[in-house]
């Protein structure tokens, strides 16, 4: 098939099938045509992604990553770079909104099924670009240099220690020093400005087990034939743009009239290892697992939990034994979804308080219950539910809901 | 390594005690004019905060984010600018000569700072340090409510708490004691346009100075932001239609 009728563009296309590539990904994907918006937060993460990498790229011709000059290098962004205070502050809040447009993501697939077969290794992909993003970030937060920047690091990679025997040496050997210092902050530069890059690489990768496996749908089912799907030109490429215009409000609004919204006061205060600031709170998005972490007292298990609350991810697609994916038409797994959703805010609100009292009992609890969602309630739902008739195919329930 | 461990373990218990410590303070909530959507700075506000840093704050606090030419943004002209930093020396060389010379400060040195090292600074301020305002006004909860807050703050302390000599009692300020003097009272600066010169008037001049210092992008940032977003508004709705336009053959 001729790709177009540009004599240099077939030319090129005859040695290197690129533009044919981009056709069969970008405009002639056979996608569902039912999709609502839940399936608009993909393209729209990706979009922040870019937006992430070409501010970053600029803030970084003007940071310094100095423990000396790092927070005044930012400050001189910020006051005497031109549109530097633009620059910093799309970058901020990009993180927090890459952040909020995932997690929303990741519930989509977890309500409609998407991770079931055979979308296992789509949604594996999914887990690992969310695991490269947490370290991006954490790593992201401690370049200013302020005191959150310094304490949260220092917290966060302290937590190491808990590794039976080697546990000091690893810490050290992360630090680069006995504690957070310069050869830190070089080498957290250093992976902040690489790993974007890698997730990028990896949403590439996402994309191609995506369209080899095709979209999810709101109904769970398969695409049963051509009636079912709709190109993705000029369709999908629309909607999304119309998507991207509505996120745009929302993430500018925070970017222009309350950039600060999502930050911590204290961050706006130099570095100093010798004065601990009276609370140190990660970023809103790692709370959840902040949590998990505070709710046992033995350090060793705390990490372990957190890390386990991410790399239960990667077996959901086997925890869940229904072989129904979306929960439209599972009962029981529908209140489930909302529950744990729930749960997770809880989790998010506790991990912002301190660990005692009603607190600590209430994050213990939603601990108990992350876990056990995922590895009793989800398992023995997919064995008891009786889930409601599927319809024939995507095009079937259009039908009887036009001749009702 | 094990005195580290120590410390953060005492970092994740101190915000425990902070909370036992403290009883929810109310700030005294004021009305700014850079506040909302269409807000932006008073000028004349900014300088008259301005006078109250210069004559009283700057005595102890540095501002040295800060350089006299921003001054310009406020409203001041090239000539008083020069003016002003010409009031203060400043260490600079190495010469030809290889000495170091003092000289008057110029439009593009920043804000002399009071203090030529914070040991100094401690020594003169009863150990305490008195910190850099360039960023205050964002590195407080409560920004710049807190800052008025903490000026008209002090008070006899009441009958249950002992000060530490050296302390005074504030409303506002965590714990109650601080190493802060009350520096504002009425009438201690004096403004030429007939602006009272009351006590609640000068702190909340000094506190607009002190945000302008820490957000002196923000004028711009609002005007560029309306900007947007009514582009924004544009642009969405014609995507919107072009979208049910598009998809008018599907459903
Ligand atoms: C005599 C010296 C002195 C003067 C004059 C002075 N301050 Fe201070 N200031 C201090 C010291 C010392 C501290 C540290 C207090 C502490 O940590 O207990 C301080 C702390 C502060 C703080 C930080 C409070 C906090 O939450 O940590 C602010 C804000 C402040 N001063 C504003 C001002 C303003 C505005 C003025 C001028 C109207 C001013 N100061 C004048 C000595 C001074
Ligand atoms: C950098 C972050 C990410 C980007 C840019 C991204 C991008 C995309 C895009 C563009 C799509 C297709 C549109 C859509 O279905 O929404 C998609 C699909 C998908 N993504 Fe992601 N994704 C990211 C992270 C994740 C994560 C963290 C997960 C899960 C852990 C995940 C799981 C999935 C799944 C399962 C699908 C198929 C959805 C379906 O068709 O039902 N993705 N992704």
């Amino acid at each position: 098939m001729a790709v177009s009728s540009n004599r240099i563009v077939r030319w090129v296309d005859d040695r290197l099938p690129i533009f044919t590539l981009m056709h069969h990904s970008t405009s002639a994907y056979p996608t569902p045509n039912n999709l609502n918006y839940w399936w608009n937060f993909g393209s729209l993460a990706g979009f922040v992604l870019v937006v992430m990498i070409l501010s970053g790229i600029f803030l970084a011709m003007n940071y310094t990553p100095h423990t000396a000059h790092a927070f005044e290098s930012v400050e001189r962004i910020m006051r005497d770079v031109n549109y530097g205070w633009l620059l910093r502050y799309l970058h901020m809040n990009g993180g927090s909104m890459f952040f909020a447009l995932v997690y929303i993501h990741l519930f989509r697939g977890m309500y409609y099924g998407s991770y079931k077969s055979p979308r296992e290794v789509l949604w594996w992909i999914g887990v690992i670009i969310f695991i490269c993003m947490m370290a991006t970030a954490f790593m992201g937060y401690v370049l200013p240099w302020g005191q959150m920047s310094f304490w949260g690091a220092t917290v966060i990679t302290n937590l190491f220690s808990a590794v039976p025997l080697v546990g000091t040496e690893i810490v050290t050997w992360l630090w680069g020093g006995f504690s957070v210092d310069n050869p830190t902050l070089n080498r957290f530069f250093s992976l902040h400005y690489l790993l974007p890059f890698i997730i990028f690489g990896l949403v590439v990768v996402h994309l191609w087990a995506l369209h080899t496996v095709k979209s999810n749908n709101p109904l769970g089912i398969d695409i049963k034939g051509p009636q079912d799907t709709i190109p993705f030109h000029p369709y999908y490429t629309i909607k999304d743009l119309y998507g991207i215009g509505l996120f745009l409000m929302f993430y500018l609004f925070f970017v222009f009239f309350a950039p600060n919204f999502f930050g911590e006061p204290d961050n706006y205060i130099p570095a100093n290892p010798m004065v601990t600031p009276p609370h140190i709170v990660p970023e809103w998005y790692f709370l959840p697992f902040y949590a998990i972490l505070r709710a046992v007292p033995d350090k060793l298990s705390g990490v372990v939990l957190m890390f386990a609350a991410i790399l239960v991810l990667f077996v959901l697609p086997w925890l869940d034994t229904s072989k129904v994916r979306s929960a439209r038409f599972r009962p029981i797994y529908k209140q489930l979804f909302w529950i744990f959703f729930l749960d997770c805010l809880i989790l998010g609100w506790i991990g912002a308080k301190p660990p005692e009292g009603a607190y600590l009992v209430i994050g213990r609890i939603a601990t108990v219950y992350y876990f056990a969602h995922f590895l009793i309630l989800l398992p023995l739902t997919g064995w008891f539910e009786k889930p409601r008739p599927l319809p024939d195919s995507i095009g079937a329930p259009v039908i009887t809901t036009v001749k009702r | 390594m094990r005195r580290l461990f120590i410390l953060i373990v005492m970092a994740l218990a101190t915000p425990a005690v902070a909370l036992a410590s403290s009883e929810k303070v109310s700030l005294e909530t004021q009305h700014w004019s850079w506040q909302g959507l269409f807000g932006s700075y008073d000028q004349a506000q900014l300088k008259r905060g301005f006078k109250v840093y210069k004559e009283i704050c700057a005595s102890c606090h540095a501002l040295g984010l800060v350089a006299y030419r921003n001054l310009a943004d406020i409203g001041f002209a090239e000539e008083e600018i020069k003016a002003i930093a010409a009031e203060k020396e400043i260490q600079d060389g190495p010469n030809d000569m290889g000495e170091m010379f003092s000289r008057s400060a110029r439009p593009s040195d920043p804000f002399v700072s009071p203090y030529s090292n914070d040991p100094a600074a401690r020594v003169a301020n009863n150990g305490a340090l008195p910190p850099d305002l360039s960023l205050i006004a964002k590195a407080r909860a409560g920004g710049p409510d807190y800052l008025y807050s903490l000026l008209v703050g002090y008070a006899e302390p009441p009958t249950d708490i002992t000060l530490v000599p050296g302390m005074s009692y504030n409303r506002v300020f965590p714990g109650h004691q601080i190493a802060m003097p009350q520096p504002l009272f009425e009438d201690m600066v004096s403004h030429d346009d007939g602006t009272s010169s009351s006590l609640p008037q000068l702190a909340k001049d000094v506190t607009a100075f002190l945000n302008w210092t820490a957000e002196p992008e923000l004028n711009a940032r609002h005007s560029l932001g309306l900007k947007t977003l009514a582009f924004l508004i544009l642009l969405t709705a014609l995507f919107y239609a072009l979208k049910r336009q598009m998809w008018s053959d599907v459903h």
